[in-house]
């Protein structure tokens, strides 16, 4: 599909992590300097073993016997180094927590503007909320994890290495009996890895079960209720959530083993350092407070691992999350501002009324699939009314796509513009000059959740409310602005929905309006709209259309029959061309529509004579 | 502020105790697991401090030791280590399922409750607060539990050390009264400080959310009119907001942590100190000193496991609080014992003195609503947007019920009717179509058994069925969710269909064809018209919400609805000659269609 969203599943987390660096610069600065933080904050780990060590051997089996004094030094010096050790760590985790929430909010928002610039979002309508996502839960998801996991994994890590170095120092002997313990565990984790990958795969697969079941028995309550189902939904309901929880238990299950392998390994670590230490002291190698040291460093070891079986599951969804976010930031749009891509090339639209052309346009939504159109050839004059009809999925909205470049086609092209200022390929527009000369008007005129006002500044702000109530009244609105509560200023509701379906067309209206486009292309509502609506809107769109191009895919034949001329769309082609008048005389498929329609508007049986 | 926060803190323990009352059998496997645990790790500290002074020191200091010893020493760390990882296993594994069985029961709890209150409910929740509820609200509420269990042996395997210090030597007793203190006054200030911050960045997700949303439903518009820029300042504004609030979560949790982690650690260098003096006296050998320093490191992370309950209690509050309306809403819709007549033709119907308000509404939606159906016959309901004619509907097949007055179905109350009864004989085809994810032949039985021929039969009579033929799977093809893969007309009539199957005795179409074409509808209405002739049964009794002349023109009587009343009745003709108001809307909306 020319839409789909690339997809890396095959990817591996590193292989995401470097992908997700290049996109987001803000993470890479000051990263360096975090880094430094990090080792000084695992100082503070082994700051005790070395104090245990140094108590026993030297302290306290001193030569001149018990040396107090030394026993403070040593106490405070590391105590010192403890605090400092919080400080230190406090500093890194606010840098690590203000450049990775920096760079989280920058990845959000040039997700939020690609998104915007995908056709999927208007082509897919039911994608939307999965987009939705991308912006937020999968980038919360990351935010989530890098405050807990990914402090926990910088320090773990370097846990690791100083205590290594340390126990170097002290004995390589007993460092080597200590790392070849916890080599078979490293080598397990892998497995342990991949094992707790599917079961908590299986875990967010039965989420998503539940969430749908949850939102059937919600969206559908009154479904529910009108037909009596609710022990069916609940069962349903049931059955999802008990498979989700038997998931659980069953991931719980893995993660608790791998959380006890680690402890298991320590203990058998410890019996080694105790064993051959021992052996090592008979010969006078190794010093009693280096062996007790030994033993609080093999504690170092565990949490790490430990550690890992907990945030693993969290680092998986955030690393998915991180994926699906990529995914979408380098999926290409198949539209692109040619002021951006190309500007050498980009153009505006002349300064004259503008006419369409079409020059053997066809257009599949995906290659090797039934055109939509095929091989259009036509030219709209400028300032003519058309009305595009045909039944559902004949290519009447493909038509309209293509107009106001929403897609492109694939082949043939589309031009603006008439024979004296010259026609310009729509592709070489500039989208400045695009959107502000071609408007159209969709089905659903979505609202925002602001004031009548704010909604029909969209089309042009920095008006003032003075402007919009003219508009309005420009329109023939006046008296039906003036009639809600708090006029223009009246808040819409989400979706505009204090607003009747027709009343909100009504707004769309005066936005395109206030917009002063050169080329109108409207998509008709289809939605049920009272009679006295209907009314006003039919008269605030033959304002809105006056002296303007206008191309309206018309639901209804009364369009039609008011536009200057007609273009009927069967199968991808226009197959009929003319004006109202003369295609009901014609034979073709106009006269077939017209009379059927006449006939269910009229409500007589027969058809109409 | 104090009296707030102790507020929170009783109120916490109250949600605590909750748990533990819910699941007390899982709560108590998972504590003894967890005490089993918290007594090995003091044990395993001591089994150190034997180990340095019975075989350690021994060997390094005069070089002598013995297989026996040994083999002691190691089956003695073993043994402990053992013990130890079962108490890991029983915790972690019990407290697991007493989390998710509190989840999964109360997303039954939340989930029934969503079935069983009245539709009049869910108007005044909207979708996204209901999904939450049942989902990430109820996972904040019992998220605390899964480190419960290890906190209270944490507090157990406390006792035991201090127990265990006081008997070594009270001195190194006094570090630990000391410390331990110290980290639950810790935990108590981050609670505290954490909390405000969360809820605050919890709103601001919120609201970044929102604007998401919104702003994506609203490509079209964006996109045509070239508003990107705009809605991207828009987006960017309130993402850095949040980017602030998260930094100031993570500045209290970044100080949080590293305190948490160095208590310990300056407990063990205030044991070695004062432990070093106390050998020195020949008070405390040097066994016991180890033992002590170890134990104290061994605590660290039982110790956070404290905090991770107190730092969670607030979310799960949080959370609880919004659940719990949920389970607490009553209004359950009572039904009576009456059965309806077992006829086989049209329902008669009847509406008396009806009045009806949605809860804050300045004026009613309905008001004495009173009107006849005869069985068998067709009314449409006729009126300007926000008339009450979806109310009225609704009211018809009792998906709400009236404030005051009555709806009859053959002379019986609804309310009166036993569970079930109403939809029984009565279907409605509402506005807004929904389609559940499941098969075309799922959706149109809806788990009813009803053979494929009927199935047909209602797809036909929905002018469907070549659409349904045309489908990979015919009957069986799954529709997606919510029947994403369908248009609009189509889900309708499929909508249409599902009613139409169960040969109601009453239809209630409330604008079900608003998304179809004209010249299918008109279809549509022939075959409603003539279905119930085909199996020679006297017609359903239907009441229809139209717009369209052709809809309004197969009515038996016309029932014209103004402002929540009913202002005429009569037939089609009748009502046009004598009610203007009826006349301007039939003919403005035929002037739109017909142009004539």
């Amino acid at each position: 599909m020319t839409t789909a969203v690339a997809e890396h599943r095959e990817e591996g987390a590193l292989a995401t992590l470097r992908r997700g660096l290049r996109m987001m610069p803000e993470f890479r600065r000051g990263l360096p300097a975090t880094f430094a933080l990090a080792l000084v904050a695992t100082a503070g780990r082994v700051v005790v073993p070395i104090a245990v060590q140094q108590v026993i051997d030297r302290g306290l089996a001193g030569p001149g016997g018990p040396d107090l004094d030394l026993v403070r030094n040593v106490v405070l010096l590391c105590a010192a180094v403890v605090v400092l050790t919080v400080v230190a760590v406090y500093r890194m985790n606010v840098r690590l927590f203000r450049t990775t929430e920096t760079a989280l909010a920058g990845l959000r928002v040039r997700a939020f503007r690609h998104v915007h610039d995908l056709s999927v979002l208007h082509q897919q309508t039911q994608r939307r909320g999965s987009l939705v996502s991308r912006v937020t839960s999968d980038v919360d998801q990351l935010s989530t994890f890098m405050q807990w996991g990914g402090v926990l994994g910088v320090v773990s890590l370097g846990q690791l290495i100083v205590a290594t170095v340390v126990m170097a120092v002290y004995s390589w002997q007993l460092t080597l009996v200590v790392l070849l313990c916890f080599v078979p565990l490293a080598i397990a984790v892998r497995f342990f890895a991949a094992r707790l990958a599917v079961v908590h795969g299986v875990v967010r697969e039965r989420v998503g079960d539940v969430l749908a079941a949850v939102s059937e028995s919600v969206v559908g309550a009154s479904t529910v209720r009108a037909y009596g189902i609710r022990e069916r939904t609940a069962a349903r309901l049931d059955r999802a959530i008990d498979r989700h929880y038997r998931a659980q238990v069953r991931a719980q299950r893995v993660t608790a083993s791998v959380f006890v392998s680690g402890e298991f390994v320590a203990a058998v670590a410890n019996v080694a350092v105790v064993v051959v230490g021992v052996l090592l002291g008979l010969d006078g190698d190794i010093t009693p407070g280096t062996l007790v040291a030994f033993l609080f460093l093999v504690t170092l070891f565990v949490s790490p691992v430990q550690t890992a079986s907990e945030v693993l599951n969290e680092a998986q969804n955030a690393v998915a999350g991180f994926r699906r976010v990529l995914d979408v930031l380098e999926t290409e749009p198949d539209v692109r501002d040619p002021a951006v891509a190309d500007p050498a090339t980009a153009r505006q639209l002349p300064h004259t009324p503008l006419g369409v052309r079409f020059e053997h346009v066809t257009f599949r939504y995906a290659p090797g699939a039934r055109p939509a159109l095929l091989d259009v050839d036509l030219e709209i004059a400028p300032r003519r009314r058309v009305a595009i009809v045909g039944e559902t999925g004949s290519g009447k909205t493909t038509f309209a796509k293509l107009v106001t470049r929403l897609m492109d086609p694939s082949c043939g092209r589309v031009l603006l513009g008439d024979d004296d200022a010259g026609w310009v390929p729509l592709d070489r527009v500039a989208f400045a000059s695009l959107r502000r000369r071609v408007v159209m008007v969709p089905q659903d005129g979505f609202l925002f959740d602001a004031t009548v006002a704010d909604n029909v500044r969209y089309g042009r702000p920095g008006l003032s409310d003075d402007d919009v109530r003219a508009a309005f009244e420009e329109l023939g609105l006046g008296d039906w602005v003036a009639g809600l509560v708090d006029g223009v200023a009246t808040r819409v509701g989400q979706r505009g929905e204090s607003l009747s379906a027709g009343e909100r067309q009504l707004v769309a209206v005066a936005r395109a309006y206030v917009a002063d486009p050169d080329l109108l292309v409207l998509d008709e509502a289809t939605s049920a709209v009272d009679p006295a609506t209907e009314r006003r809107l039919t008269h605030a769109l033959d304002r809105l259309t006056d002296g303007r191009t206008t191309l309206t895919i018309a639901h209804r034949l009364s369009t039609a029959e008011r536009a200057d001329e007609v273009l009927v769309v069967d199968a991808g082609r226009v197959v009929q061309r003319g004006s109202h008048a003369e295609l009901v005389d014609a034979e073709g498929p106009y006269a077939r529509l017209h009379a059927s329609w006449r006939r269910s508007s009229a409500g007589e049986p027969q058809p109409a004579g | 502020m104090p009296r707030r926060r102790d507020a929170v803190v009783r109120r916490g323990m109250r949600h605590v105790g909750r748990a533990i009352v819910e699941q007390p059998g899982m709560f108590t496997l998972a504590f003894l697991a967890s005490s089993l645990y918290g007594g090995m790790t003091v044990a395993s500290a001591y089994v150190l401090g034997e180990v340095t002074d019975r075989v350690v020191l021994p060997a390094l200091d005069d070089g002598v030791t013995s297989a026996g010893a040994l083999t002691l020493a190691a089956s003695a760390i073993l043994g402990v280590a053992v013990l130890k990882i079962l108490g890991i296993l029983g915790r972690r594994l019990f407290a697991g399922v007493m989390g998710y069985r509190l989840q999964a029961e109360y997303r039954r709890r939340v989930t029934g409750q969503y079935l069983r209150l009245p539709l009049s409910w869910h108007q005044r929740h909207p979708t996204g607060q209901l999904l939450s509820n049942a989902n990430s609200d109820v996972e904040a509420s019992w998220f605390f539990v899964a480190p419960l269990p290890f906190a209270c042996g944490a507090v157990v395997m406390i006792g035991i050390t201090v127990a265990a210090l006081v008997a070594t030597d009270p001195w190194l007793a006094l570090v630990g009264l000391v410390v331990f203190p110290l980290v639950f006054v810790v935990n108590a200030v981050y609670s505290q400080e954490m909390s405000p911050r969360m809820r605050r960045a919890q709103q601001l997700r919120a609201e970044v959310s929102e604007i998401a949303h919104e702003s994506f439903d609203a490509a079209l518009v964006v996109k045509t009119l070239g508003r990107e820029d705009v809605e991207t300042r828009r987006f960017t504004e309130r993402a850095e907001e949040l980017r602030d609030g998260l930094v100031a979560v993570g500045r209290v949790r970044g100080l949080f942590d590293p305190l948490m982690e160095a208590l310990p650690n300056l407990g063990t260098l205030a044991v070695l100190l004062i432990g070093a003096g106390r050998v020195a006296d020949g008070v405390t050998d040097p066994g016991a000193l180890v033992s002590i320093a170890y134990l104290f490191t061994l605590l660290a992370l039982p110790i956070r496991a404290i905090g991770w309950v107190l730092a969670d209690l607030p979310r799960a509050l949080a959370g609880f609080d919004r659940v719990t309306p949920v389970l607490d809403a009553t209004g359950e819709t009572p039904h009576g014992t009456e059965v309806a007549v077992a006829g086989t033709g049209g329902a008669g119907l009847g509406v008396r003195g009806v009045d009806y308000g949605f809860e804050g509404a300045t004026r009613p939606t309905l008001s004495g609503v009173t009107f006849d159906v005869a069985p068998g016959s067709t009314v449409a309901v006729v009126g300007p947007t926000g008339s009450g004619k979806s109310t009225l509907a609704g009211l018809l097949v009792r998906l709400v019920d009236p404030g005051t007055g009555e709806v009859l179905l053959d002379g019986v109350d609804l309310r009166a009717l036993r569970e079930g009864e109403v939809s029984a004989q009565a279907a409605v085809v509402p506005q807004g179509t929904f389609l559940f994810d499941d098969t075309v032949r799922g959706n149109v039985t809806l788990g009813a058994d009803v053979p494929d021929d009927e199935v047909w039969a209602a797809l036909r009579v929905a002018a469907v069925d070549d659409v349904v033929r045309r489908l990979p799977e015919g009957l069986d093809t799954r529709v997606g969710e919510r029947g994403a893969t369908l248009s609009g007309g189509q889900r309708q009539r499929i909508a249409l269909a599902r009613a139409v199957v169960r040969r109601p005795r009453l239809l209630v179409l409330d604008d079900a064809t608003s998304a179809v074409d004209p010249a299918v509808e008109a279809r549509i209405l022939d075959a409603l018209r003539g279905h119930p002739a085909d199996r020679a049964e006297r017609p359903s009794t239907v009441v229809v919400v139209a717009y369209r002349q052709a809809t309004i023109a197969l009515a038996d009587e016309v029932v014209w609805l103004e402002g929540g009343r009913v202002l005429a009745r009569g037939s089609h003709e009748q009502l046009l000659a004598e009610v203007p108001g009826y006349a301007a809307l039939v003919r403005a909306y035929a002037q739109t269609e017909v142009a004539a």
